[in-house]
């Protein structure tokens, strides 16, 4: 079965769904969507740089969003706003990335690939790549989900209970730089964030606690995945983009949804 | 025997003293309120106490193990979390659900566990902050500002609440409060604060001290001025929105 690049698609597509969905609670709650995407721009810098010591794209994306992810946590609120310090770095790595790229002779780097990247293209070792990453996340953010959540609803309750909202906010982004490094490839920069947040904005409208919002946006991840491989297929859409129109549209309908709920 | 002792503590924001020279002792079941005028550091003085925030100068020192309720002053919940009051209240360690009825008994709430947090009305919320207070049986309870936001009634009632939790757990309170009525009646000793402890004693020692009476005027005058211009600036309001719709 692993044979069938539709289901090696689907299969990296679900392990993406599984790490983004509780990933993506916390920048739902934290209002980090503009730091997902930082980290996604910046981690064009590390494909430039695993392009040029032709080493494996993981390690490079994971090298600069790691560094990006601490560097804006430290210096944050020292002089600087959280998104003034993101717009800085991010875009100056993007376009370092960028530049880095155009002296390598004889590579040339397909920008689109990188943006929305190629979930029809992912072959075994990518998919080990993925779940690998995936169950890593998974099992960081199990590890940290308590002290996140009190970090996130309130700082001085959080202190009050003897966690430090600091090194959980460290945790978490080192943990989203671990998603966009292991996403890159095969969801792309752009398809990174809209799978973060819109599955944890569509279950937001539909659970009541916290722990079901994020399996709700793991549902939500993976239908979404499925529904769009399969339309894709059919219509012969861009692959990636159908998943997000996919769950583009779960978003709207859980709105309407949600409203004559409450009413 | 003192629960928590603070020395020649000061904290500056950049080059901005908030508190300097600030000398404190709060005694085992004492009931102790800070009053002073907005900015006066008040609400820095108990985050520093909880270590939220670092000195910059000076110590606080705690009793071995000592703990500590803390009922924070208005807090917000984002809309975008949607939390029980049940999950609320076991965050981060989950608390066995006897302790949990017994916290929330003492806090005057009841029948609220599954109502989401954003939804409760500005008492039950409240409430439910101190209920999360009061879970780990403290030794003391810090309070910053508990009834903003409350109406008069409210606000006596979650007071009243105070004093009767406070001989059922025999835990001292550390408050602050701008309603210095309600305050003093029900306080050991007022600790009058502006930067620095400008004052501190029994309440009517405090409310005759020159050096009170030089930041909030005499008491009614203080509340009358104060009321005197609230109502003066609904009426201009009120006003304006008139002409606008004419």
């Amino acid at each position: 079965m692993l044979d069938s690049f539709l289901f090696r698609a689907a299969l990296a597509g679900i392990g993406i769904a599984i790490a983004a969905g509780p990933l993506g609670c916390f920048i739902v709650w934290r209002r980090m969507a503009y730091f997902g995407e930082a980290t996604a721009h910046a981690s064009v810098l590390g494909i430039a740089l695993s392009l040029a010591f032709s080493a494996p794209i993981f390690y490079g994306a994971l090298l600069v969003s790691l560094v990006m992810a601490i560097i804006v946590s430290t210096l944050s609120n020292r002089g600087y706003a959280m998104d003034t310090l993101l717009g800085v770095i991010a875009h100056s790595a993007l376009a370092f990335g960028l530049v880095a790229v155009s002296f390598l002779s004889g590579v040339r780097i397909d920008v689109m690939a990188f943006l929305f990247g190629d979930i029809l293209a992912v072959n075994k070792q990518d998919l080990l790549l993925i779940w690998g990453g995936s169950l890593v996340v998974m099992a960081l953010i199990f590890w940290r989900w308590s002290p996140l959540l009190i970090a996130t609803i309130n700082t001085d309750l959080a202190h009050a209970s003897g966690v430090k909202p600091k090194q959980e906010q460290l945790i978490l982004t080192i943990i989203l730089a671990l998603f966009v490094a292991v996403a890159i490839k095969v969801i792309g920069i752009i398809l990174i964030v809209a799978m973060l947040v819109i599955p944890a904005a569509t279950a937001l409208k539909l659970t009541n606690t916290p722990e079901k919002m994020a399996i709700g946006a793991i549902v939500v991840g993976s239908v979404s995945t499925l529904g769009g491989l399969q339309i894709s297929y059919s219509f012969d859409t861009p692959t990636g983009p159908t998943i997000v129109c996919f769950v583009a549209i779960l978003f709207i309908i859980s709105n309407i949804f949600g409203l004559t709920r409450r009413n | 025997m003192s629960l928590i002792k603070i020395t020649n503590l000061g904290y500056d924001l950049g080059a901005k003293k908030i508190l300097h020279d600030i000398d404190l002792e709060i005694l085992e079941g004492e009931i102790v309120t800070i009053v002073g005028p907005n900015g006066s550091g008040k609400s820095t003085l108990l985050r520093l106490i909880i270590g939220a925030v670092m000195p910059t100068k000076g110590k606080v020192e705690k009793k071995l193990n000592l703990r500590i309720g803390y009922v924070p002053q208005s807090l917000h919940i984002d809309p975008t979390i949607p939390i029980t009051v049940r999950r609320f209240l076991n965050l981060p360690f989950r608390v066995p659900l006897d302790d949990l009825i017994e916290a929330t008994e003492y806090a005057g709430i009841n029948n609220l566990f599954d109502e989401q947090m954003i939804e409760l009305s500005g008492g039950q919320f409240q409430r439910v902050l101190l209920a999360r207070a009061l879970i780990n049986k403290p030794d003391i309870l810090l309070l910053d500002e508990p009834t903003q936001g409350l109406d008069q009634a409210g606000s006596a009632n979650f007071y009243q609440q105070i004093e009767l939790l406070r001989k059922s757990l025999n835990c001292s309170v550390l408050m602050v409060s701008h309603e210095l009525h309600v305050v003093m009646s029900a306080s050991d000793r007022v600790i009058c604060l502006n930067g620095h402890i400008c004052c501190q004693g029994k309440p009517e020692i405090v409310i005759s001290a020159p050096e009170y009476k030089e930041i909030f005027g005499s008491g009614t005058q203080g509340a009358l001025a104060i009321y005197r211009h609230e109502h003066n600036h609904t009426h201009g309001s009120d006003n304006l929105k008139e002409t606008d719709v004419g």
